[in-house]
């Protein structure tokens, strides 16, 4: 197969690879995915005290077009509130590292994979805002 | 002509132009896909595209003799490589043709009468696809599970045999894992129920020996290109004693005794004659060799790694063939660190089905490993050096990419992966 210049260049150089302590209030985590379907995305966001996404991690199984978009996931987070971040599309990522039709599905785990990690950090604040949260 | 095609040309291409003792890259490992065709193939073939091109079937001047005399010369050294006649052998196209000869073959001439076809759940496409194919015109066909090693239980092929069983048909070698089954046995057992018996030898001719007759084999095929012959010939054994009778698929002018019609095309079938006879010389010592490599390789990988699985048994195997599960790791993020490396993956993100390799699925492997498998074949020019560079590299990118992978990480900590509540997607 294939792939863009983008998706190799986060293949062999992803970013923000690790893990963030999951028990830190200010850690959220998303784990999206099945080993019985050959990919599985572990996305963390650590939010700050303004409310932005100050750092991100991943691990993934799968695929060089999983890895590369939640490498891609990781970078775009970073910066963001989580409002902002919640808008970050599937199509935005496999536009951006031009995914080949059947590996849509990896774009789509991504965006799975952030919106699961802003709810778990959600969860752990009892849903309010994220400004009131981090303080 | 000499000097173009010599044997050693192609081991002293692999050396890199700077001059360093490195394997040229990309290296081939996928043996069991397609194999080069043996330089000293070509050289037999060549002749007959250009001086020697007359048709075979052409009785009446030199040039149409010349041309039978090639292939017939090549039939012969077909029939030799696997103990039979050469008024047994039936050029085809490959071993797709050949396989669906067979099957279909059979089935039809004996409809009505005998409507039951016996076959295994890890058979090449080509076979279960024609056995689909029967299925929908009235037969009705039995798949016979494998064991968790990939060979069938013997017993179980004996209760699955009916009256109205007109042919069994078993592959001699699985393409993804390289498994021998037990044909001797297999024989024995359907000439005692007088059944018909074919095998798709596709990935065994050449690797290991065969005997028609003391296997009790009524049909079997043969693929050029994965014996280093050229890709687009084939041939299928024919019993003559007793007799098997099938239907042609192909009709027309009646060659290849009315059972495959069309002109032979005489360069493929002296290609594939002088492969067999090579391959009959060598098959010994080249046997050897691979076996020795097979066992660097998977005892370097296991040396370096742990959870390694190999899949399919490891005895009853032909030596040019590894199927190996990375536990944690996914096969085709894993082919995409070792690009210098052709090997070929399990994995469902490889196939257009996203369904990881049915055969894997079939010997009770799981789904998560199954999509963490690589075939590496190795064969006739692969070296040492080749063996060696590739372990390092999968070794490598196996570590690097275990690193990224959060399954990897929970199996550190001691969760186990089946306790997790997963969204299948």
């Amino acid at each position: 197969m294939a792939y863009s210049e983008k998706l190799i260049e986060h293949y062999e150089n992803p970013r923000n690879v690790g893990t963030l302590d999951k028990g830190d209030t200010s850690v959220g985590t998303g784990l999206v995915g099945a080993p019985a379907c050959g990919d599985v995305m572990k996305l963390q966001i650590k939010v700050g005290p303004d409310g932005r996404i100050e750092d991100a991690k991943f691990k993934t199984f799968g695929c060089g077009s999983a890895i590369a978009s939640s490498s891609l996931a990781t970078e775009w987070v970073k910066g963001k509130t989580l409002d902002e971040a919640e808008q970050i599309k599937n199509t935005m990522i496999a536009q951006h590292l031009s995914l080949p039709p059947v590996k849509i599905h990896c774009s789509v785990l991504a965006e799975d994979a952030i919106k699961a990690a802003i709810r778990d950090y959600r969860e752990k604040h009892g849903n309010r805002p994220a400004e009131q949260a981090a303080e | 002509m000499k000097g173009v095609y010599e044997m050693s040309s192609l081991q002293e291409m692999k050396i890199a132009a700077d001059g360093q003792n490195r394997p040229k890259t990309p290296i081939y490992l996928d043996y069991q896909a397609t194999t080069p065709t043996d330089p000293r193939v070509v050289e037999a073939m060549l002749p007959y595209f250009t001086t020697h091109f007359g048709n075979p079937h052409s009785r009446n001047h030199s040039f149409g003799w010349e041309a039978e005399q090639g292939v017939e010369k090549a039939r012969a050294q077909v029939a030799s490589i696997i103990g039979a006649d050469e008024k047994e052998i039936i050029f085809t196209s490959g071993a797709t043709e050949s396989n669906n000869l067979a099957i279909k073959g059979v089935a039809h001439f004996y409809k009505g009468k005998k409507n039951h076809v016996i076959t295994v759940v890890t058979e090449h496409k080509c076979v279960l696809d024609s056995c689909r194919h029967l299925e929908l015109e009235g037969f009705e066909v039995t798949y016979l599970p494998v064991q968790q090693n990939g060979l069938i239980d013997l017993e179980k092929l004996k209760a699955a045999i009916r009256p109205d069983t007109c042919i069994v048909s078993v592959m001699a070698v699985n393409n993804e894992i390289g498994v021998i089954q037990p044909l001797a046995e297999i024989g024995k057992i359907c000439r005692a129920a007088k059944v018909y018996f074919h095998t798709d030898a596709a990935q065994a001719v050449g690797k290991i020996p065969l005997n028609v007759e003391e296997m009790n084999i009524d049909m079997m095929s043969i693929s050029g290109h994965k014996l280093y012959g050229p890709k687009g010939v084939g041939a299928l054994y024919v019993r003559r004693k007793p007799r098997v009778r099938l239907e042609a698929l192909i009709h027309g002018g009646g060659q290849e005794r009315g059972m495959r019609s069309g002109t032979l095309p005489t360069p493929l079938c002296v290609g594939l004659g002088e492969a067999c006879a090579i391959a009959q010389r060598e098959m010994g010592a080249e046997a050897e060799r691979l076996k020795a490599l097979r066992d660097r390789f998977y005892d370097k990988i296991r040396e370096q790694l742990p959870e390694v699985y190999l899949n399919g048994d490891l005895e009853s195997r032909i030596p040019g063939n590894l199927n190996l599960s990375f536990a944690y790791v996914e096969g085709e993020g894993l082919m995409m660190g070792i690009k210098d490396l052709a090997v070929s993956s399990g994995s469902a993100c490889t196939s257009a089905s996203l369904e990881p390799s049915y055969v894997l699925r079939a010997l009770g492997v799981e789904e998560e490993l199954a999509h963490t498998s690589l075939r590496i074949g190795l064969g006739r020019f692969t070296t040492e050096q080749d063996v060696d560079y590739a372990v390092e590299h999968i070794v490598q990118s196996v570590q690097r990419l275990r690193s990224m992978s959060p399954l990897w990480e929970m199996a550190q900590e001691g969760i186990d992966i089946k306790s997790i509540q997963w969204a299948e997607h």
